[in-house]
């Protein structure tokens, strides 16, 4: 078992034809069961092409009906995402996982107020994308660096998570789903969310959740985690030497109006019980600790 | 991205937002000039800045005559005006705002915000005005009024209302306060903003409701579809590294420690720092790459750190995805090559091709230090830069 994802996943990739899209759809059909997975490719007016072996319609209904897909993936440029994501929700599909850095919160406001009324989940935008090891990845994460495994990852940054499956892996503790959540101001799935999949997942036994500065996500997390997960937390959060007022990198990654700091999150996560570690190259450590 | 308020309330001026009669000014003889255009007795003479508490660091002047006008635009342009946003360095005021005075009654807040829970635009109104507003959430939150918008429907005239009531403004104001509050909204929807703040907002003695201060912050995401905004930049008000990095399409943000970080992500970056400080080190700059970085923009970011006269190390952080560890390497090389390296280089890397990567470096010949892993890395990096 896992979350989110899984080998029975049938994937399209939205925005194929382009450079992005074509290259990592060429890296996940590679990875593990991607061959299987990966069933279908969306780009307006290119449909009939195939690209990476995969065949290109020009709609996300089209793509849907013709393969049976249930998953999508977005690599389509910034000023284009949100319709992208849109199409998707309209069309069904049950996960959208949306890649791409930089959409305008306008865009991201509109298209949640949209799926409010549907069952679809998001995923992002500005992501790396999931990873159930062994299994599938749908992303830009690099997947040798994973292992199937009991250990659930959450975060808000690329890179830190493939820090952080580096670790866990060298420590021999494989991953169930790892979830990148991306660092937006406004997106889908939040680390409440995600942590919730986990604690029902038979495979996941313990979880890693990083956060980062800006917003109160972690908080909510913290808040349901002290109440109601029964399989051990450990966390790290980044941005402790963050000055005020400065974004750094990701959009949602600023402390406004005192809010959002390191320090409270720590705290938080501290009071519901979750162990959080200060020094980055130990949070492999720490959760193997806690897994002991 | 930032502007300043009279640009801002150029803004509110095409929304139907009251604002008083102004002129923006760069020198003491426009000042003069725009005050006489302006007429009256009464007259205030701003700083304009890119930071709040410009009133209290002595950036807002009231004067009487002209000569008043004179002396203290001559005191204000080209000072350094220091407040609790500019940081200790403070900020040269080149710029300045002449506006009619106004016959102030009572001063209440108006903001809005993109609520990150919510997922939604929030209005907020406070009777409050003139404070700063995070003062008030932290006393007295009971005074702070809101209201969530619906984005299909907008900011409707009940919601506005409702605002206007909550606060206190009188019955005969009501109307034109909601359709002003309305008026904002649609101007922060209309221009992708991402924070609008009207404080103070004021009733005056003759009953109208007047926008005496603005600003208004925009999402840079959302900068491609409004060259009107991106116009409104003003490139004296920002960090001429940062502008630089920008052009690159680094992220960079100065920072007082004397430990320089390359890394690619965002939070990779911010656990960088954060490691360095935890090892008894203090870095001078958050510097994130990209996921694709190229050897040309690696080149850049070591010019860029390198510009900091406070600069004694570099650390390089780089957990290769994406981005391939040899190719950086490569890039790592040229850069140290091309800069003529002053400082201790440590380097850790790791992640597709991290052999590869390796060997590059060894091969270089170049002085620099490897590292196995973030903690060993933080180590390195405090002792090289000479810290604890």
């Amino acid at each position: 078992m896992s979350i989110l994802l899984n080998q029975e996943s049938r994937i399209i990739t939205q925005g194929i034809t382009g450079k992005t899209g074509s290259f990592h759809t060429r890296y996940s059909i590679e990875y593990a069961n991607g061959k299987a997975c990966y069933v279908a490719g969306v780009t307006p007016g290119k449909g009939g092409r195939v690209v990476e072996g995969v065949p290109v319609f020009n709609t996300v209904a089209e793509a849907r009906s013709q393969t049976g897909a249930n998953v999508s993936v977005i690599y389509v440029p910034a000023p284009y995402a949100a319709a992208a994501i849109d199409e998707a929700v309209e069309a069904g599909v049950e996960l959208v996982i949306c890649i791409t850095e930089g959409v305008p919160v306008k865009d991201m406001i509109i298209s949640r107020q949209k799926m409010r009324a549907t069952s679809t989940f998001l995923v992002g935008p500005n992501c790396p994308g999931v990873i159930t090891p062994d299994e599938v990845k749908v992303g830009i994460m690099p997947g040798y660096i994973h292992k199937k495994g009991p250990i659930g990852v959450i975060s808000r940054s690329g890179t830190l998570t493939y820090e952080v499956v580096g670790q866990l892996t060298a420590r021999g503790l494989g991953q169930s789903t790892c979830v990148g959540i991306g660092g937006d101001p406004v997106n889908g799935m939040k680390h409440l969310d995600v942590i919730k999949m986990f604690n029902d997942d038979p495979a996941t036994e313990g979880v890693v959740i990083c956060g980062e500065i800006g917003g109160t996500d972690e908080e909510q997390c913290a808040a349901w985690v002290k109440e109601h997960m029964d399989k051990p937390v450990v966390g790290f959060i980044a941005g402790v030497t963050a000055p005020p007022g400065k974004r750094m990198g990701h959009a949602g990654a600023i402390i406004s109006g005192g809010k959002g700091t390191a320090a409270e999150k720590i705290s938080a996560l501290e009071a519901a019980g979750i162990q959080v570690t200060h020094n980055p190259a130990e949070i492999g450590k720490l959760m193997q600790q806690a897994m002991a | 991205m930032k502007i300043h308020e009279y640009q801002a309330k150029d803004l509110l001026r095409e929304y139907d937002v009251k604002v008083p009669r102004g002129v923006a000014c760069f020198s003491v003889a426009e000042a003069v000039s725009a005050a006489q255009y302006l007429g009256g007795e009464v007259w205030v003479v701003k700083a304009q800045i890119h930071a709040g508490g410009r009133g209290k660091g002595g950036g807002v002047k009231v004067a009487k005559s002209l000569e008043e006008v004179r002396m203290f635009a001559d005191e204000i342009l080209g000072m350094t005006l220091i407040t609790h946003q500019t940081g200790p360095e403070g900020r040269l005021v080149k710029r300045l705002l002449v506006e009619e005075g106004a016959d102030i009654a009572s001063e209440y807040y108006l903001g809005m915000v993109v609520d990150r829970a919510m997922q939604r635009v929030t209005v907020m109104a406070s009777s409050e005005g003139g404070t700063e507003i995070e003062e008030v959430a932290a006393t007295a939150p009971e005074k702070i009024h809101k209201v969530s918008v619906d984005p299909v429907t907008g900011l409707t005239e009940q919601q506005a209302l409702t605002l206007a009531r909550a606060i206190g403004l009188p019955e005969v104001t009501l109307a034109e306060a909601a359709t002003l509050i309305q008026h904002l909204y649609l101007l922060f929807w209309d221009k992708d903003a991402s924070l609008a703040e009207i404080n103070p907002l004021v009733l005056t003695g003759d009953s109208r409701v007047v926008a005496l201060d603005a600003k208004i912050n925009f999402d840079d995401n959302a900068l491609f579809r409004h060259p009107e905004i991106t116009d409104l930049r003003d490139l004296d008000e920002e960090n001429p590294l940062e502008i630089e990095a920008a052009k690159f399409g680094l992220s960079y943000i100065a920072l007082d420690g004397n430990i320089g970080c390359l890394v690619n992500g965002a939070g990779l970056a911010m656990a960088t720092m954060d490691i360095i400080k935890l090892y008894g080190g203090e870095p001078a700059n958050f510097l994130d790459v990209g996921g694709g970085a190229t050897a040309k923009q690696v080149a850049a970011a070591f010019r860029i750190m390198l510009k900091n006269p406070g600069l004694q190390a570099i650390l390089v952080n780089i957990f290769g995805g994406i981005m391939l560890c040899d190719v950086i390497a490569e890039g790592l090389v040229t850069a140290v090559r091309e800069t003529g390296l002053s400082v201790p280089l440590v380097v850790r890397l790791e992640g597709t091709n991290v052999k590869k990567g390796l060997a590059i470096l060894a091969e270089s010949g170049l002085s620099l230090i490897t590292a196995t892993d973030m903690a060993d890395a933080a180590q390195k990096i405090v002792q090289a830069a000479g810290g604890n």
